[in-house]
């Protein structure tokens, strides 16, 4: 990637920026956007966008059609809506090809929002007939920070980003802030790593600042391998631009020379996106050398990984950047010595990297004040399973498990009563439905002996069968070791054989005694948390449904049936 | 159009990244080819100044890259907890049956693909799967055998 001379001052860049997005809004174009995030593109949304261009020539018709990413309301999807000039957003549900053409022939020709199909509308001004979609459950109980701008801007467009406040923090750490004082300023938001382990940013940050070595990497994690989370490759989808702020940002504050972005190979929405977002800073010159005219210098790719769970692992990670097989290295040396490329490094999470322009712009203290005691700022939430309304939320932390289970994703449809919730990913285990009156809190979470981890929260009705679901996660766990540790690697093959054994209704005496002795080899024998915690779903299972286990173990009965059905999964692990 | 080689060559070395390790080329040649042939494994090293045994190190811990050119086309079901709880079992079963095989991997005439995939990462659009790389959620057991079954019929899917 080249490296263009700086020739245009902020400011200029802004009004630029600016002029484009008030004709996007105001000019004498209605403007049509479409959710294309994974979960916009599963829904059928590539379809929708065809149908709509045929229907605009159909009609004669000119107006803007823009892809964006997740507005969070993915039951929803495909979301389609209309903003005619200088009217609110109009938004339509579950959109189809065939409803496109009432949608453009009613509301884009005629001018009039179609009341009895519309979910609801976004903007200043009421639009009659119509809810505000802002009192939706999924919103309403909301503080959208680091998804301040995802369903709302083209991803593939850095104006649009830097038209709704994007760039100005950049801008104002390079010309009236040190490094200190940015470090402060993160150290002082509270802000806690949102990829699991929700250590301080600042801190971390300040172990790299720490060193004077020329070369120093800054890396950002979006492997997120996590089934049931999706709010990393949601926030790249939907805003790619205030990541790749945040990390210029980091490098800044800890005089970082080079980044990455890492994402896992065949997501091409998040991919594509990131690449997009990054080539656009570097023709602003908001990357590369002497950013915004300034002596700051900083480049940034994204580097891509195979399919491998473990490669989210922080020093598994710096292993698949520089090409190798993703497995854990020894620590010491730690990253912040020795890192990628025998390199000081920096790790963070894709939602951690997205607060950060925000924190800059409006203070630390600002996001201090919001959330729960040492938990500052929100909880990005990933809502699939058995709940009424599945989305991408953010949401302050202090609510309860249980207001988001029921108030904001409306409980559990078809009036079936919620069996269990799963948090934090495979590794974080099980919380029974009497037992989610706990607050969003890392520290609440890790002394219920749950995960609040990247903030997937999966949830289970009572039809689910809670020993099906742990072979189903020990399964999970078996197929992505990556067989570095022999505790976990075989830890996990031989839980997965007794898990089956149980399903199968032919346990045998002493096969939870059997369980609990592996897990604690793999917890005491494995260097990274994969078998470390890999012990984690068969406990939390046990801790609350021994009476199911019991009634699969003694009375060799599933009460709900899902043990007897068939089941498979890969033959195919790593050599 | 090119031979094998030519190709292979061509795409490991003009990578766009400025980062080129042993991952990112086969990444590269999975990308061309849809999968990886020994003559890739021999370019690799010889671009990367490796021996073979290092590449195939790296390609072997990989589930996605596969050795054999692949088929027609892929169907992939997601079996994350999300779309378990949401009926992944029956969608796996269904395809299966559509295709008649027992067990993912590929049929016999080179025509189909069906490989479990750890989270395709719509989990809110449980339970999905996806065909010649496009995601469909909330499938239905009885809507995954049908999609199956005209994917047989459909003709080769091009490129990866």
């Amino acid at each position: 990637m080249s490296t263009s001379p700086i020739t245009t001052t902020f400011p200029s860049i802004q009004i630029d920026a600016q002029n484009q997005w008030s004709e996007l809004n105001t000019g004498q174009r209605a403007w049509i956007r479409v959710g294309t995030a994974l979960c916009g593109k599963a829904a059928g949304g590539d379809s929708v966008i065809a149908a709509i261009k045929e229907s605009l020539v159909k009609h004669d018709l000119e107006a803007q059609v823009s892809e964006v990413g997740c507005l969070g309301l993915c039951f929803a999807e495909p979301l389609v809506d209309v903003k005619l000039p200088g009217k609110p957003r109009v938004f339509y549900g579950n959109v189809t090809p065939e409803d496109v053409d009432a949608i453009i022939e009613g509301h884009v020709k005629s001018g009039e929002p179609l009341t009895e199909i519309a979910l609801g509308y976004l903007g200043d001004d009421l639009v009659e007939g119509i809810d505000n979609l802002d009192d939706h459950p999924m919103r309403s109980m909301g503080q959208r920070i680091a998804l301040r701008n995802a369903g709302v801007i083209d991803p593939f467009d850095i104006n649009q980003y830097i038209a709704n406040g994007g760039y100005a923090a950049l801008n104002k750490v390079l010309t009236e802030m040190t490094h200190q004082e940015v470090l402060d300023e993160v150290t002082g938001s509270g802000l806690r790593g949102r990829g699991g382990a929700a250590f301080s940013t600042g801190t971390k940050w300040g172990f790299l600042a720490g060193s004077d070595a020329p070369v120093k990497y800054i890396l950002c994690n979006c492997e997120e391998g996590d089934p049931g989370a999706f709010n990393d490759k949601g926030i790249l989808e939907s805003d790619p631009s205030t990541v790749v702020e945040g990390i210029i940002i980091a490098a800044y504050a800890t005089g970082a020379s080079n980044g990455y972005i890492f994402i896992r190979h065949g997501h091409d929405g998040p991919i594509d996106r990131a690449r997009s977002a990054i080539s656009q800073a570097y023709e602003l010159g908001l990357l590369g050398d002497n950013i915004l005219g300034t002596e700051f210098s900083f480049h940034l790719e994204v580097a891509l990984t195979g399919d491998s769970y473990v490669s989210g692992e922080e020093t598994a990670l710096m292993e698949a950047i520089e090409g190798s097989r993703a497995m854990p290295r020894f620590r010491p040396p730690f990253p912040a010595q020795v890192g990628v490329f025998g390199k000081p490094t920096n790790i963070n999470n894709v939602k951690t990297m997205a607060y950060v322009p925000e924190i800059v712009s409006k203070g630390g203290e600002w996001f201090a004040g919001i959330g729960h005691d040492r938990s500052t700022g929100t909880a990005i939430l990933c809502l699939s399973g058995s709940l009424k309304y599945t989305g991408m939320v953010e949401v302050p932390m202090g609510l309860t498990l249980r207001q988001v289970i029921y108030d904001i994703a409306g409980g559990v449809p078809d009036d079936k009563a919620l069996k269990f919730v799963q948090t934090g990913g495979p590794l974080g285990g099980v919380l029974g439905a009497d037992n989610i009156d706990l607050v969003l809190d890392f520290e609440v979470f890790r002394e219920a002996g749950a995960i609040l981890g990247s903030g997937g929260i999966i949830a289970a009705d009572e039809d689910v069968c809670i020993v099906d679901l742990t072979r189903a996660l020990i399964a999970f766990c078996q197929y992505e070791s990556c067989g570095k540790c022999f505790p976990c690697r075989m830890g996990m093959s031989h839980l997965l054989e007794v898990l089956e054994r149980i399903c199968s209704l032919e346990s045998e005496l002493g096969d939870l005694e059997l369980m609990r002795n592996i897990g604690g080899n793999m917890q005491a024998g494995s260097l990274c948390g994969h078998g470390q915690l890999g012990f984690n779903p068969v406990s939390s299972a046990i801790k609350y449904f021994g009476d199911e286990f019991d009634s699969h173990m003694i009375d060799h009965v599933c009460s709900t049936g899902r043990c007897l059905l068939p089941k498979f999964s890969p033959k195919l692990t790593r050599r | 159009m090119d031979g094998l080689k030519e190709r292979i060559s061509r795409v490991v070395r003009n990578q766009p990244q400025p980062t080129v390790t042993i991952l990112s080329s086969l990444l590269a040649v999975e990308d061309e080819l849809s999968y990886i042939p020994k003559e890739a494994v021999e370019e690799v090293a010889s671009l990367m100044k490796a021996t073979i045994n290092d590449v195939w190190a790296v390609a072997s811990f990989y589930p996605n890259f596969r050795f054999e050119p692949p088929c027609e086309h892929q169907i992939e079901i997601c079996w994350g907890p999300s779309c378990h709880i949401k009926g992944a079992m029956g969608l796996i079963e269904n395809v299966l049956d559509g295709v008649g095989m027992p067990d993912e991997g590929d049929t016999e005439d080179g025509k189909l693909t069906v490989r479990y995939n750890t989270c395709l990462g719509a989990c809110s659009q449980a339970p999905v799967m996806s065909i010649d790389h496009h995601l469909i959620g909330r499938v239905s057991p009885e809507q995954a055998k049908a999609l199956t079954i005209d994917t047989l019929d459909s003709p080769a899917h091009l490129g990866g």
